[in-house]
């Protein structure tokens, strides 16, 4: 694992990725698009709102994935002092963050129409809004120190506990009561949902998941040249 | 036309879902990328003063203390 440890490697291997990832994202983007708004039918129980889920959904897992990662990152930090996971939580929250926000915001747009509400405090809704909070705690414990490690430290341990959280968000609709439909994509015995809206669906997803890669790997490129310029000064300062 | 602009009456919840998103990914990918640019001109403007001898390749010394991720100097996360 420590061969992509070496930040020149990574590098090049996100220079060999990057174009790959942003090809993915526009062509599944265009294509999911066409599908959500123009060739899926409408729902025949929630109209037209249901172009919604098209955002909502990708959005939510999105959310889920990022944080998924950025603990995973946070562990191989915590544990074995990888150098690049670090920088890997670090570019992951923000992205993870706003797939957050775009799934709480569309689900509410989606709730007035069909719900008759905005919001409800229920389990489903509240887990996602905690999400939400354990990106922006993650974020905010980031630069809360003056020793930038300190803060990185406690910001891995944040994500590390607030995990706990992810498989409440997955499973909240199975084990309370709840306005929130449950699972119909990724449950037992497979889909529940007529190809001609899992298309888009999954389309949709798959552009997500390419922004969620090319922004990662853009962030990443990013703290690598900040570690640099902060070496490169402090050897300036030292002679 | 019309029905699509009006999404069977519903226009009104699901455009600015998309709009929404499409703004919360837009501001993202422009700051990361003018993020990106500002640090690759800093580092260019240092890795020049100092003559070139640090190769690109070179100038990231694998370790702990070298990749230890701290604040970016924007000053607005140090108050």
């Amino acid at each position: 694992m420590h061969r992509f440890a070496n930040p020149a490697r990574f590098l090049r291997l996100a220079t060999i990725l990057l174009p790959w990832a942003v090809g993915v994202t526009v062509i599944s983007l265009v294509a999911g698009l066409a599908y959500a708004l123009v060739l899926s039918p409408a729902d025949y129980q929630q109209g037209e709102t249901v172009r919604i889920m098209y955002i909502h959904v990708p959005a939510a897992w999105m959310g889920m994935f990022a944080y998924t990662m950025m603990a995973i990152a946070s562990a191989v930090a915590l544990i074995w002092k990888h150098p690049l996971a670090d920088l890997a939580g670090k570019a992951s929250a923000p992205v993870g963050a706003a797939f957050t926000l775009i799934c709480l915001v569309t689900g509410s747009l989606w709730g007035k129409p069909m719900w008759g509400t905005w919001w409800v405090w229920d389990a489903r809704l509240t887990s996602m809004l905690i999400l939400l909070f354990l990106y922006l705690g993650y974020m905010a414990l980031q630069s809360a120190f003056d020793d930038p490690r300190r803060g990185q430290k406690a910001a891995s341990v944040l994500a590390l506990v607030g995990f706990v959280n992810v498989p409440i968000i997955k499973f909240s609709v199975d084990w309370w009561n709840t306005l929130h439909q449950p699972a119909s994509v990724v449950k037992m015995g497979g889909p529940a949902i007529d190809a001609s809206m899992l298309v888009p669906l999954l389309l949709m997803a798959l552009a997500f998941k390419g922004y969620y890669v090319v922004v990662l790997l853009i962030r990443i490129r990013t703290e690598i040249a900040e570690a640099k310029i902060r070496t490169l000064r402090m050897a300036e300062l030292h002679g | 036309m019309n029905d699509f602009l009006t999404m069977g009456g519903y226009g009104g919840y699901v455009w600015p879902a998309y709009a929404i998103a499409l703004v919360v990914l837009v501001l993202v990918l422009v700051l990361t990328l003018r993020g990106a640019a500002s640090s690759q001109k800093t580092l260019d403007l240092l890795q020049q003063a100092r003559g070139g001898r640090r190769s690109r390749r070179g100038a990231a010394p694998v370790g702990d203390q070298a990749v230890t991720p701290s604040t970016v100097d924007t000053g607005a996360e140090r108050p």
